[in-house]
């Protein structure tokens, strides 16, 4: 597995799919509805928010801009520090690494804290079929895992099952890896943590080897750091022997100090809180505490292309925090399994592009149509990717890369008819989206023979407006018009 | 070409032509805040953590309160006496799940956040002593509570390993309904030794180093 599911259909059939589904629709609204409204309250707390966002921006630009010495200055404090760094060029050579260092150790099974980056390299069915079993330990991965299911949201991976569906699964699996789940299990949310508690412990105690990812690695002192709430990632990082860290080569960050504006932007922008329940921190080996031999695995998988891309290497400087998510009209409807990749929602959108290249997967190319370039995700970044921008430059690289076999306006209309194929989802792109006067300033004006303003590319149809200027459309879409006024009649 | 300098040169490449990293726009260089340890006493309770506070000589008195007869481990070097538990002599894992609490000091308490800050030095212990127990009874003295993040950051050494703690263990994976208590301890006691008076007028700008660090980026 790489970057996209395999098999998974492109976007505009799977958000079909999804959008059919009630109980994920259900799910979806609450979840996000929930988190926007706590974070919206944390938020508002911070009074230089706005400069926290443009310090994290820059902190980020500095590392990615300087990234060769950051690198090699991580590496130099990694190993000062008693680590042992690897470097991985794609998920084959990662995967690899961290099978050898399990290999090392005699151990059929490690235990895991959720990390998108092994998520993203295949990590679980890579060690799985070299006889390694892979325990993920965070409950919605364990629940994402047993249901033999894959993750639906950066921050909350089974947001698409609901308590019953939990319970059911519980009693199903958990005997067959471990623990049994109690037998008058019910499901209360109270007792099937306790029931992942429970079957999990056994497995954290036992554990010789675990494998994590990081949220950021500090280039000057060595640092890496994991930000988490339910304890899984303290247990990961504590117990066991043998830590292997699997950190792209994004997280980095160039101070200490630089810190104190991520562990503030965080927090705030993914759960809703002033801070998550457990942050850890180590550089490299502490004699008498913890893992005494730590590997660090530097991975590229796509970053480097990222990084060449000079309107998409800002998309680098994600921290995952899932705000993005959590505002997009379009994520909200469809869910994560529609993006069909680990990276789903407006990040999704333009991450896997970036990392896998367009022009050789339908489901990649297909991913910056599945917006309707609102401007919520931007808004929201507490890094400040501007995700509008980007969606709407790989938009051109996606029909560039189809010609000239095939015609742009195919492609690029194809991807239009998902969200002008039903009233629903057109009401949605029109109320919140660029095909709105209100923030066609992003996507390019030009002014058409005679003064009257264009827009030179529009959503869906990039390269099909390159060569065809349309009028730019009114401020209020009529629909929106029609809503109001009821029909003209007020 | 090995790995390490395929990737080096790879970034190189796609760095050709970039323009030089920006300059770090500032962040608050201070905000006064009054009742330091009024609002980290407030901030710690939200969690849904158990806040006590008492003035020194009370210390060992609350502990044995808040332990309530529970099998208890401790730092060796804790500076206080817990009567009946059993100091650290590396315990394993599963000895360590045996038993039912854990004292520990603590390095810095963040007010704003509500947070505390373990670097596992003196009197704290190492890393699984206060993660595998169900009760983590946790000793802050006034003098270590600091008005936000960046001072707690700058307070703090990057080479000890460190667990920031801001209430209990918790997860809102099912349904979003949060509840308390996965993986770690399950119960969070901290006891806030020391004044009012000791806090008082701290602000956010008065530790010396917030400002100056974006300064330096
Ligand atoms: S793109 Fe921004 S908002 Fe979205 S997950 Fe990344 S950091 Fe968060």
């Amino acid at each position: 597995m790489n970057a996209t599911f395999v098999g998974m259909p492109p976007f505009p059939s799977a958000a079909r799919d999804a959008l059919a589904d009630s109980q994920l629709r259900g799910n979806l609204a609450k979840a996000t509805g929930t988190i926007r409204a706590k974070r919206a309250a944390v938020v508002a707390e911070v009074d230089d928010w706005e400069e926290l966002r443009l310090a994290g921006a820059a902190l980020k630009d500095r590392a990615l801009l300087d990234l060769d010495s950051k690198l090699v200055q991580l590496e130099e404090s990694l190993t000062a520090a008693g680590a042992v760094v690897h470097w991985a060029r794609d998920a084959e050579e990662a995967c690899r690494i961290v099978a050898s260092v399990a290999r090392d150790h005699g151990v059929d099974e490690v235990v895991k804290v959720k990390s998108m980056a092994t998520q993203e390299i295949g990590l679980n069915e890579h060690l799985e079929a070299e006889g390694i079993a892979a325990w993920e330990t965070d409950l919605a991965e364990l629940i994402v895992q047993l249901g033999e299911d894959l993750p639906s949201h950066i921050l909350v991976p089974a947001i698409h099952r609901n308590r019953a569906e939990i319970r059911e699964i519980f009693l199903r699996r958990m005997a067959e890896v471990g623990r049994p789940a109690p037998a008058d299990l019910t499901d209360e949310p109270v007792e099937l943590a306790n029931a992942a508690r429970l079957h999990l412990r056994e497995k954290f105690l036992r554990a010789k080897v675990a494998v994590s990812g990081a949220n950021f690695a500090v280039a000057d002192s060595g640092t890496l750091v994991v930000v988490e709430s339910e304890g899984n990632g303290r247990m990961c990082l504590t117990l066991p022997e043998v830590l292997v860290s699997v950190v792209g080569i994004e997280k980095v960050v160039p101070t200490w100090q630089d810190l104190d504006v991520f562990l503030q932007l965080l927090p705030r922008s993914s759960t809703g809180e002033r801070m998550n329940p457990y942050t850890s921190t180590w550089s490299g080996v502490t004699p008498g505490d913890g893992p005494q031999e730590v590997h660090v695995v530097l991975l590229d998988n796509g970053r480097t292309r990222a990084l060449a891309d000079e309107v998409g290497r800002q998309a680098l400087r994600c921290i995952r925090c899932s705000a993005c998510l959590n505002v997009c009209p379009v994520y909200e409807r469809t869910g994560g399994h529609a993006y069909g990749s680990v990276y789903p929602g407006p990040i999704g959108a333009i991450l896997n592009p970036l990392l896998r290249g367009v022009g050789t997967d339908e489901q990649v190319d297909s991913l910056p149509y599945a917006s309707s370039l609102c401007g919520a995700c931007f808004e929201a970044c507490p890094v400040r990717i501007d995700i509008p921008s980007v969606l709407v430059d790989l938009r051109a690289q996606v029909v560039d890369a189809h010609r000239p076999s095939a015609k742009p306006e195919a492609v690029a209309m194809k991807a239009a008819a998902w969200s002008f194929g039903s009233g629903a989802r057109l009401g949605v792109v029109e109320r919140l989206s660029g095909v709105v006067g209100g923030a066609t300033g992003r996507v390019g004006r030009r002014r058409l023979p005679g003064g009257r303003a264009a827009l030179s590319r529009v959503p869906f149809g990039a390269a099909w407006t390159r060569s065809r200027d349309l009028p730019v459309p009114p401020r209020e879409s009529f629909r929106a018009w029609w809503k109001r006024t009821d029909g003209g009649r007020s | 070409m090995s790995a390490r300098e395929e990737v080096l040169a790879r970034v190189r490449a796609a760095l050709a032509g970039a323009p030089t990293p920006p300059a770090v726009p500032p962040v608050r260089s201070g905000r006064p805040l009054e009742e330091l340890l009024d609002r980290f006493a407030e901030r710690v309770a939200d969690y849904r953590a158990v806040v006590v506070r008492c003035a020194e000589d009370e210390v060992e008195e609350r502990i044995a309160l808040a332990l309530d007869g529970a099998r208890t481990v401790v730092p060796a070097d804790l500076p206080w006496e817990v009567p009946g538990a059993v100091p650290d002599e590396g315990f394993t894992a599963l000895e360590l799940d045996d038993l039912e609490a854990v004292v520990t000091a603590a390095a810095v308490g963040i007010a704003e956040t509500g947070t505390v800050v373990l670097d596992h030095g003196a009197g704290q212990g190492r890393r699984a002593l206060s993660l595998v127990p169900d009760l983590h009874v946790l000793v802050v003295r006034a003098d270590q509570v600091v008005a936000g993040v960046p001072e707690a950051v700058a307070r703090l050494d990057p080479a000890r390993p460190q667990t920031w703690i801001s209430g209990p263990s918790a997860t809102s994976d099912i349904e979003l309904n949060r509840v308390e208590g996965v993986h770690g301890p399950r119960r969070l006691v901290v006891v806030l030794v020391g004044s009012e008076v000791v806090g008082r007028g701290s602000t956010l700008g008065g530790v010396g180093t917030v400002g100056g660090s974006s300064a330096s980026h």
